[in-house]
């Protein structure tokens, strides 16, 4: 359990003057630096963030409102331009780069007086699912240190469960915020697709790039969502959010209809995650929930479909990565021909390299039907088949992953099964629908997530339920 | 679907501006074709006649007005990440040799 009050509460506490926001900012700096090990944190903002609290306490004192988020600490993934820190999606390539903006939901955060203590480790650029890929380290599991935390969250996971911060903020492409929840043990919220502003965030696959919130409760991830969605003039992307507040959950099973995807309780998925999200269906049954197993005849397409557009997205997403404008640049080149090839040769690592490669060969001609355009199509396939099960159910359900997080190194040689970890999460981020994961499993084993997804836009639906469940499950 | 040949990644390389290292070549002549054999499964679907799924908002030719907006960024802030600079500006590498 965390250590840390619910955000709403430590907010009210810092406008209140019960607690000051230099005091959590310390408190939060003393916690990641006992608990370094764990490779969760990359590096720390602590200058700016002290200066920032110092700030937020001399406004308190005077008697000003700060905000929801009033002094409260959190950790960005390093994907996120921020101050106070170089940004580099842990990637060799962007060493040494000092953010000029801040992305707009940092700015939106800090608006609502909350701090950014730290950036997180990901696996370089979001490629991956157990932070192995990242340039620098490798995250251990705040369980067992033998294993991954998962990725590509898996620093910002790994960092909420250590209780480093009362939240922190990631991206999820495929799962990357979903999974590491899932083998870390905390809440994982990925929002509607466009819900959330993307500027000022390091593109990985645009069209299905989301930020959103990890966190030790469903109602955190609501107020964090509720701050950070919108509309934004500097992504044209974003959609509409809701009028009304994302913390105005109405938890409710009774009556509630769940879809159980009979894909996703196969013979390949492992019998303990089959028995605790089993078990957790089992339970939100007891609870009133309408249960019913159906089938998703494209689902187990969505790897295939995934595995070829986002590479394709990442390898013109990292083409501007030429060692001109900004990052490392290979200073020996004789011309510029040879200073693009060195400096991405160098600066990128295996799986950015590899990606490219296979972006690069799904796009191009000849192949560019037969990969990428039949991957788009059965794209289509999948958003119809989601849409027409949503017309029976309200929501669907299902495990995170098909294992638990497993050893470090075991899948670090083939990349392959490596992809295979995010089987169960890209079908709602090609799809573009909300996701969640909850902790369900037992103590004294290692975290299982459960999956609820929800119809586009239906984020308030899918947070109250999730509320609801949390209660049963914990 | 054929494995990638030896001349494939090589020219993937080459279009993806990357130089690859003798061991890179031999590693990912076998896992991109594994890749590449894995998500072949496609070729096996009915299409339906269906249309292809660039994005999922629905959104169309998103405008705004035409008015420049101040975000407070300054020029000195973006050079600062350049590698080389010259009078202010981007200085790069000769095109020709």
């Amino acid at each position: 359990m965390s250590d840390w009050p619910s955000i709403s509460e430590l907010a009210g506490q810092v406008q209140t003057g019960k607690q000051t926001a230099t005091a959590l900012v310390e408190k939060s700096l003393q916690i990641i630096s006992d608990k370094k090990t764990y490779n969760a944190i990359l590096w720390t903002t602590e200058k700016r963030a002290r200066q920032r609290a110092k700030v937020i306490d001399g406004k308190i004192k005077k008697g000003e409102s700060l905000g929801r988020l009033a002094g409260v600490p959190f950790i960005a993934k390093d994907n996120f331009l921020v101050f106070g820190a170089e940004t580099t999606a842990a990637s060799n390539i962007l060493k040494g780069f000092n953010a000029p903006y801040q992305a707009t939901a940092i700015e939106k955060l800090e608006a609502e007086g909350a701090i950014c203590v730290a950036k997180a480790n990901l696996d370089a650029f979001g490629h991956g699912a157990s932070t192995e890929n990242s340039d620098f380290m490798i995250t251990k599991n705040p369980h067992d240190k033998t294993r991954v935390a998962g990725g590509s969250s898996g620093g910002p996971a790994a960092a909420v469960v250590l209780n480093m911060a009362p939240f922190a903020i990631g991206t999820d492409t495929g799962g990357s915020i979903r999974q590491p929840s899932s083998f870390s043990g905390c809440v994982g919220y990925k929002p509607t697709y466009g819900l959330v502003s993307r500027n000022g965030v390091i593109a990985m696959a645009s069209s299905t790039d989301v930020i959103g919130p990890l966190t030790s409760s469903v109602a955190d991830a609501a107020l964090i969502l509720d701050v950070i969605a919108g509309r934004d003039g500097l992504d044209s992307t974003t959609v509409e959010r809701d009028k009304s507040s994302y913390t105005k959950l109405n938890p409710k099973l009774k009556g509630k209809k769940f879809g159980v995807i009979k894909e996703y309780l196969s013979d390949d998925v492992d019998s303990v995650v089959k028995k605790s999200v089993v078990g957790a269906i089992t339970e939100l049954k007891k609870s009133g929930a309408e249960i019913r197993e159906l089938s998703l005849s494209s689902v187990p397409l969505a790897l295939a479909v995934y595995y070829i557009l986002c590479p394709a997205e990442i390898s013109s997403n990292l083409g501007r990565y030429d060692g001109q404008r900004y990052g490392y640049s290979y200073k020996e080149a004789r011309n510029l021909e040879e200073s693009y090839k060195k400096t991405r040769s160098v600066g990128f690592g295996a799986e950015a390299k590899r990606r490219i490669m296979i972006g690069t060969y799904v796009l191009s001609s000849g192949y560019y039907d037969a990969f990428y355009l039949k991957a788009q199509i059965v794209r289509t396939k999948l958003i119809n088949e989601f849409n027409e099960a949503f017309k029976s159910v309200d929501f669907l359900i299902g495990p995170v992953a098909p294992t638990a997080a497993f050893k470090i190194g075991e899948n670090t040689k083939d990349p392959l099964k490596m992809y295979l970890s995010d089987i169960m999460t890209v079908a709602a981020s090609l799809v573009g629908i909300p996701s969640i994961s909850i902790p369900i499993s037992e103590s004294g084993s290692l975290p299982v997530g459960l999956q609820i997804m929800a119809p586009q836009k239906a984020d308030l639906e899918l947070l109250s339920v999730a509320k609801a469940a949390e209660a049963v499950l914990a | 679907m054929a494995r990638l040949t030896r001349d494939d990644v090589l020219k993937l390389a080459q279009l993806a501006q990357i130089d690859l290292s003798e061991d890179e070549i031999k590693r990912f002549q076998g896992e991109i074709s594994e890749i590449l054999e894995y998500v072949a499964l496609l070729e096996a679907v009915n299409l339906d006649n269906l249309e292809p799924t660039d994005q999922v908002t629905g959104l169309v030719s998103v405008m705004r007005d035409d008015t420049i907006i101040d975000y407070g960024i300054t020029p000195a802030a973006l050079l600062n990440n350049v590698p080389a600079t010259l009078n202010d500006q981007i200085k790069v590498k000769r095109t020709l040799t």
